[in-house]
């Protein structure tokens, strides 16, 4: 064993002498005063430790708890920023039943602009105008004056031998017998059918010096029925304007 | 050895009683403790040294343990109070570790 080894070793031997001469129980006051602070502090570690595991919030001081108060604040504006955001969602979605109601409208809106353009066909009560023109004296312009007295009288939907009147129909004599609408020669008989208040056209076709009367002078042979159904069968198809476009 | 049984004694007394730390101790109490630990640590390092005596020891438990709650609640007064009471846990764990190296090297030689 060389020197500075064995000094070491004593060197140890020496502290743990040391340290078992001081454990040595004596009764001084001086121990006793330690012993009491020994006991203080081991009653203090508990305690403390206690205290760290049961307790949550109560033991932080008070900048803490602001700094703690804070961040749950701002949390809970941004969550509940979240939430309105969700809410307006979830009221636009479940205002799909207004889109129900939108649709519905526009359903109803898409049934009468057809009915009036001529791309759907119609029922309903009616009249039906039998124009027999035995000696072709009938002029465009006679079909023409019957269609404006049975609009003005309410016709909501009409044709003429199959050919559907509209805004835009026109009445044109053709080279022959018959007339041209829409570009279809027509031969009489003429049949016109109109949808509307079956009394109010009838009345209307039969005023003194109106339609009937005017017709007959031209040797026509014009028959008015009314009937509680008649169907306007006759379509245009769809057409969009050329040159108009809708102004709001 | 007293000293230990004492310390075993309270622990004992702690974990039976389940002690609730008055709320105006609670900031105070955790660095005590840390001041309390530094200032066995010294005593068993001066203990080892030859230089223990008893009223040093007892002074300066207590002074450690009022100085270190002094300062936290000075640090709380200030605004700085968990900067404060984290700098003398850093002081106090700086020394611990100094005293326990120093203690080790007397019973270890290491």
């Amino acid at each position: 064993m060389t020197a500075p080894a064995r000094e070491r070793e004593e060197s140890v031997r020496a502290g743990w002498a040391r340290l078992w001469r001081a454990g040595r129980p004596r009764l001084t006051r001086a121990n006793l005063y330690i012993c009491v602070l020994a006991m203080l502090l081991g009653f203090a570690m508990v305690a403390q430790v206690h205290e760290t595991r049961s307790s949550g919030l109560e033991n932080l001081r008070q900048e803490d708890l602001v700094a703690l108060l804070d961040s749950v604040n701002q949390q809970s504006l941004k969550l509940s920023k979240e939430a309105d955001e969700l809410t307006a969602t979830k009221k636009q979605l479940e205002s799909g039943t207004g889109d129900q109601a939108a649709l519905q409208a526009a359903t109803q809106r898409l049934e009468t602009l057809g009915i009036l353009a001529g791309t759907l066909p119609a029922t309903g009560p009616g009249i039906r105008l039998t124009i027999g023109d035995p000696g072709n004296n009938v002029r465009p312009s006679d079909i023409l004056n019957a269609v404006e007295e049975l609009r003005d009288a309410g016709a909501e939907a009409m044709q003429i031998n199959g050919v559907r009147v509209i805004a835009a129909t026109y009445f044109a004599a053709s080279g022959g017998t018959g007339m041209v609408i829409d570009g279809t020669t027509v031969h009489a008989p003429y049949v016109i059918v109109a949808i509307g208040d079956p009394h109010t056209m009838a009345t209307a076709m039969a005023i003194p010096g109106g339609v009937v009367d005017g017709l007959k002078q031209l040797h026509a042979t014009p028959v008015v029925t009314s009937e509680s159904r008649v169907a306007v069968t006759a379509l245009r198809p769809a057409t969009s304007p050329r040159y108009a476009q809708p102004d709001n | 050895m007293i000293p230990a049984i004492g310390l075993l004694v309270g622990l004992v007394i702690g974990i039976v009683l389940h002690p609730d730390v008055p709320l105006g101790l609670q900031p105070y109490l955790p660095i005590a403790v840390i001041a309390a630990l530094d200032a066995v640590f010294g005593a068993v390092r001066a203990v080892l040294d030859g230089i223990f005596d008893d009223k040093v020891f007892v002074v300066s438990f207590l002074s450690n343990v009022v100085v270190a709650a002094l300062i936290v609640y000075l640090g709380d007064q200030l605004g700085v109070g968990s900067q404060l009471s984290t700098g003398v846990v850093v002081v106090l764990g700086v020394r611990i570790f100094s005293n326990v190296a120093a203690i080790r090297r007397h019973l270890f030689h290491a």
